[in-house]
This record gives C-alpha cells, structure tokens and sequence, in this order.
C-alpha cells in the first residue's frame, strides 16, 4: 500500500555531502513527497496550495510592475499608461497582477468557506487557523494599498475613505490619521509609503504562510469526514497531490487567463482609469469587489451605539470586528464534530452565513438608499449572530449524526453501502 | 486651512456613511447597444475606421481635446505608413530644447514625439470652455461606465430638451449624459469632415469612426491580448486534459 513510504536514501555523495551539513534535500522529501496526507481529500483541498501559488504570480508579477513603475503623485497614473503601451508584455504583467489579486481573494475565500464547512479551525488546528486570519488581515492591507498605486480617481478616494475610518478612534483619530498620511491629506508621501508597504507586506504574508505550514504539517490536514485518521487511510503527498494540485492549477489558470486576457478591466472600476483629483468626488465610491461585504458592514452602522459609541466609530469597530471574530471561532464553535457532513443543522446556517455574505457585497456595491440600508443592517446582525450566538448554541443543541470510525468502517444505519475491505 | 481639511474629511466619511447626495435632476439613459467589430474573443480593431476615426479625432475633436499617450508613432498601428506618420507628424510643431545656446525652440513634430495638447494648462482649457474642462481622451473609452456604447450614444444623443426644461445659457441638452446638460456643443454636423475613402460622413458615420478610434487609443494592445490570450487558452485546455487523464491514471489504485 501507498502509506509505507521508503526513508529518503540519497545516491549521489554530493547531494549527500550537502544533505550532512544542511539538510534541506530531507526536509523537502519529508514536507513534499512523503507528507502523509488523507486519502479522500476532494478538491476544496485544491485552493490552498492554489493560494500559494497566487501569491507567488503576484509577487513575481508585481516585483517586474516595480521596475517600471514611479510611485510619485505627478508620474504614478503615467508611468502605469507606459507599463501599458510601451512596456514589453506589460499589458500582461499588469492585467495579471491587477486580475490576479482577485483571484487570490477568490481561491482565499473559497479556502476559508471550505474551513468553515469542514470544521478545519477544530483543536488541534486552532493556531492553523487563527494565522490564516492574520494571513487575511495582511492580504486586505496589502490589496488596498496597491489599489492606491495607480493614482486613478478611485485610488485616491479610496485612501481617502479608508484612511479617514482611523480618525473615528477617540482622542487619538485625528492624529493617527495626519500620521498614516505623512502630512494633512492623501499626498505624495502617502502614496509612497503605500508603495514600500506594499512591496513589504506580501513578504511579510510569505512568512506568516510559512508558519501556516509548519502548524497544517504538525497535526496534518483535515478532510472531509472530518475525523482523525489512521496511518492506512493517509497517501503520500507525492505524487497523489502533486499530480491533483497540478490539474486543480491548470483549470484555475483557464479562469484566471479568461480575464486576464479577454476581460481584464471587468472586475475593475472605470474611474481608476480618470487621474486622481483631490477636488472631484466621484458620484459613489466603491471598493474592490473583494471588500464589498466589509464595506456593507461598515456603512451598516447609521446610529450611535448605546449612546457612546458614535455611528462612525461602531461601522468601523464592526468592519474590523467582522474579520476579527474569525480569530475566536475555534471557541466559539462548541461542537465536537468538525464536519458539516455529520452536522444537518449546521449544515443550513453554513450555506445562509454564504448566502448572507452575498448579500452583504450586493449591498456593498449600492448606495445606501431606502431598503438596502436595511438588509445591510440585517445581514450585518446575522454574519455576527451566525459566530456568536448561532455556533455556540448549536453545538450544544445539535443531535450530529453518526461519526465512522475510520474511513474504511462504515457507519451502520445510515443506509450507506459497507466500502470493500481493501 | 485645517477646517477645509476637516470637511474634505467629513465629506469622504459622508460618501461612506450616509445616503449619496441626491442624483443630479434626472437620470440618464442607459446608452446605446452597439456592436463593435473589436469586440469578442475573435475581435479585431477596423483599420479602415481607425483611420477615419483618426481624421474625425484630429480635424473636430482635437480643436479642444488633448491625447497625452498618442505618440505620432502609434499612428502606424492604425495601418498608416512611416511616411505617413512623418508627414501627420510634421504638421504640428513641438517645443524642443534648451540648445546650446540654451535657448527653447519649436520645431516640426517627429514620430516619436507625443502629439501637442490643444491647450497649455487646464485653466486655459477651462477658460476657453466656459469653465468646463474637455477632459484628455487617451483612455475615455475605459474611463466611462459603458465604455464605447457611451461614447457613441453621447456624440449622437443631442436633442431638444423637454417641455419645461429650460437648458443653462452655454450648455446643451444631450439624452445620454448624466444631468443631460453638457457644454461640449453638438459638434458633429454631417460632412463635418471629408473622408478620404469616400465613405459618406454622417454624424452616426464619424461618431462610430471615431469610438472606434478612441477605443484603440485606450487598448492599443488589445489585439495582441487577444490573439495571445488564445494561444494560452488552447496550451491550457490541452494542458487541464492531460493532467486529468494523468491524475485518473495515479488515483487509480487509491480509489
């Protein structure tokens, strides 16, 4: 069988002599080919390596844009016009970077969904999940900072909008916000400490996957069932998930190339192609798709909470909010069965939470006029009861159905053909 | 000056947090559902149009509206020669220098310079426009919701206003511009321009020439997308059905 994998032997001395001083050639094997993995991973198990790779084609994309690029208020909107027109392939590298941050919003979500569904965040992957949130959180700054880098109408009212959510904080907000811009209105210096972050932070992400890694290797991945398996229903990580992840890749890149090259400014907006002026509001100011549903959440917030907290500063609390409860779902979930597929009840709050999430950017992408203010409002009240009342009370309500032991023993009862002993 | 700052602020937190201010009196109507022979997975720019386009653009457009990313050597994609493109060059003259006497001077215009703006700054547009600034059209197309459909139905969508609309002095009613009052005036008129291949100028004639040659203005690159981007999909295609068949044949004995 599959699972009995040979220890590394290395034939050549030279690989040998290396491998004695750093073992590196070791470390691969045991990560890459022999990792144990489960065997009846379907292909929601897809988008986290797809993540990876995502982040890499922006890194690779976005260190070329760099060398072509002037993160200066006078030149940034033309020196984007001269990566278009007269850049070598640089209606490529731009379209791939400009398409390819949604795509890695998209295969982000989609992983976080398949988390939420599995009951992946479940001990003992509590800090696996709670990095991928910080991953999040570093994946968002570092969108919206690029976002800005073009300079187009939209850029700027974006870092105007966004920047200015800081100044709701009490006492300090004023301050914090003349800070972040470098000076009393988005400006040059904004612009171009947001390009130096910008080129920091996806490092900054390459190591906090990193530690993600090192915990998803520590325990192994989840799968489907949901369960603890033993070492006869694991398979190699190589070449099972290799060759998987590699098909998985190719039809993610057929999307990915449909945009790239024959819709690349769909996801976009058209006022980012008009230069940033400070003295023309835009008629309504939208984010990127991808932030849609925190932006319903932020605008959901028209009145003053209790009396203290101004309307401002409780959108702004709920927007951070919105991402922050992820951190504490591993507790506030207090099922012991991780997958949805043994949770009936659950299994209809995860598809409304998705459904809800729809809603939230539907309303994200209007303006807050008449009805929708109040299905914004309604769909901010259940994304946050789904995590704090919904999940801690159907766990201890929830009647799961019968867990299998293991993969091969079938769980009598269920109407399930036995699977053929192997 | 810190107050101007705080209510530049308000505003931008207004845009978020409060309803939009209400729409400007009456909504425009959605533009026009053209067809557009560069547009599909196929699509490829007219070159025929592109350079009628072209003499609508320069002989009309360009009295007041600049194109900051045409270099006079782009005009070769539109299908003219690198003769051609020296004598449309050589028609404008361009500011050059310091020499060494470090004097500027103006010369005739070369392939590789950018073609002259109409005006020298945006309040000299403004002055001469009645305080409208004809804004730059390198990127039009991209830069309105609608992209081309928009652009023709603007140039086509003069008309009386309404009973009981009474239209500002120095503006005119156009069907398919938010708040319908523009100032750019009607500007195509039939036979506005001669086209040197016959074809009879009429305003729906120039207003679809010149989108088009807006449209290639804003995407110069897009044929070449195109055609790249089919390479790609058919490598793909074959690439996704080899790996499937590749991972059924490795899954084979797990499953």
């Amino acid at each position: 069988m599959a699972s009995d994998v040979e220890p590394l032997v290395l034939k050549s001395p030279t690989l040998r002599w290396i491998e004695h001083r750093l073992p590196i050639i070791g470390f691969g094997y045991r990560h890459l080919v022999a990792y144990q993995t489960p065997r009846n991973l379907n292909y929601w198990w897809n988008f986290g390596s797809l993540a990876g790779i995502c982040l890499m084609l922006q890194i690779v994309t976005g260190v070329v844009l760099a060398m072509h690029y002037t993160p200066h208020v006078a030149h940034a909107f033309d020196s984007v016009e001269h990566i278009m027109r007269d850049v070598n392939w640089g209606w490529l590298l731009r379209y791939a970077h400009a398409n390819g941050a949604s795509m890695f919003f998209l295969v982000v979500y989609i992983h976080i969904f398949r988390g939420l569904y599995y009951g992946s965040y479940k001990a003992p992957r509590e800090l696996l999940w709670m990095l991928g949130v910080v991953i999040l959180f570093l994946m968002m700054a570092t969108a919206f900072m690029g976002y800005v880098l073009p300079w187009g109408q939209m850029s700027f009212w974006a870092a105007t909008v966004i920047t200015n959510l800081f100044s709701a904080i009490p006492l300090v907000g004023e301050s914090i916000v003349t800070w972040l811009w470098g000076g009393f209105s988005v400006d040059n210096p904004t612009l171009q400490r947001f390009f130096s972050l910008h080129y920091l932070l996806p490092f900054v992400i390459v190591g906090v996957v990193f530690l993600h890694l090192v915990a998803l290797h520590t325990h192994g991945s989840n799968n489907p069932v949901g369960i603890d398996l033993t070492k006869k229903d694991k398979i190699p990580f190589h070449p099972y998930y290799t060759v998987k992840d590699m098909f998985g890749l190719a039809v993610f890149l057929l999307v990915f190339a449909g945009f790239v090259f024959f819709a690349p400014n769909v996801l976009g907006h058209p006022d980012n192609y008009i230069p940033a002026n400070p003295l023309v509001t835009p008629p309504h100011i939208v984010p990127e798709w991808y932030f849609l549903p925190f932006y319903a959440i932020l605008r959901a917030i028209t009145f003053d909470i209790f009396w203290i907290i101004p309307a401002k500063l409780g959108g702004v609390i709920a927007m951070f909010a919105a991402v922050g409860v992820l951190f504490f779902l591993p507790w506030l979930d207090t099922s012991k069965v991780r997958s949805a597929r043994y949770r009936p009840i659950y299994r209809i709050f995860f598809w409304l939470l998705v459904v809800d999430c729809f809603i939230l950017g539907y309303v994200g992408a209007h303006p807050p006029e008449g009805f929708l203010v109040t299905l914004g409002l309604i769909a901010t009240i259940w994304y946050f009861a789904h995590f704090l009342i919904i999940l801690p009370i159907l766990g201890k309500l929830e009647r799961p159905l019968p867990v299998p032991e293991s993969l091969s023993t079938p769980v009598l009862g269920r109407g399930m053909a036995p699977a053929p002993a192997e | 000056m810190s107050r101007i700052l705080r209510s530049l602020a308000a505003l931008a937190v207004a845009g978020v947090l409060l309803p939009t201010a209400a729409r400007a009196a009456g909504e425009a109507v959605p533009p026009l559902r053209e067809s557009w022979p560069h547009h599909g997975i196929f699509g490829t720019y007219d070159r025929a149009a592109l350079q009628r386009g072209f003499q609508v653009y320069k002989e009309v457009c360009s009295a007041c509206h600049g194109t900051k990313y045409l270099a006079f050597r782009n005009l070769q994609a539109l299908g003219y020669s690198e003769e051609e493109v020296k004598a449309i060059a050589a028609e404008y003259t361009v500011m050059d220098g310091p020499n060494d006497q470090g004097e500027m001077f103006e010369r005739p215009a070369r392939p590789s310079d950018r073609k002259p703006s109409p005006y020298p700054n945006e309040q000299a547009a403004r002055a001469a426009n009645n305080g409208a600034y004809p804004p730059d059209l390198s990127l039009i197309v991209k830069a309105r919701a609608g992209g081309e459909n928009y652009i023709y139905s603007l140039l086509i969508g003069y008309e009386e206003p309404p009973a009981g609309v009474t239209v500002p002095d120095g503006m005119y009613y156009n069907k398919y511009f938010p708040g319908h009052f523009i100032v750019m005036p009607p500007i195509l008129q039939p036979d506005g321009v001669t086209y040197a291949d016959g074809t009879k100028a009429t305003v729906a004639q120039m207003a679809r020439d010149v989108t088009q040659f807006l449209a290639w203005l804003a995407e110069p690159k897009l044929e070449e997308r195109k055609r790249t981007g089919i390479k790609v999909m058919l490598f793909l295609i074959v690439l996704t059905g080899l790996l499937y068949a590749y991972k059924r044949r490795i899954w084979a004995d797990v499953h």
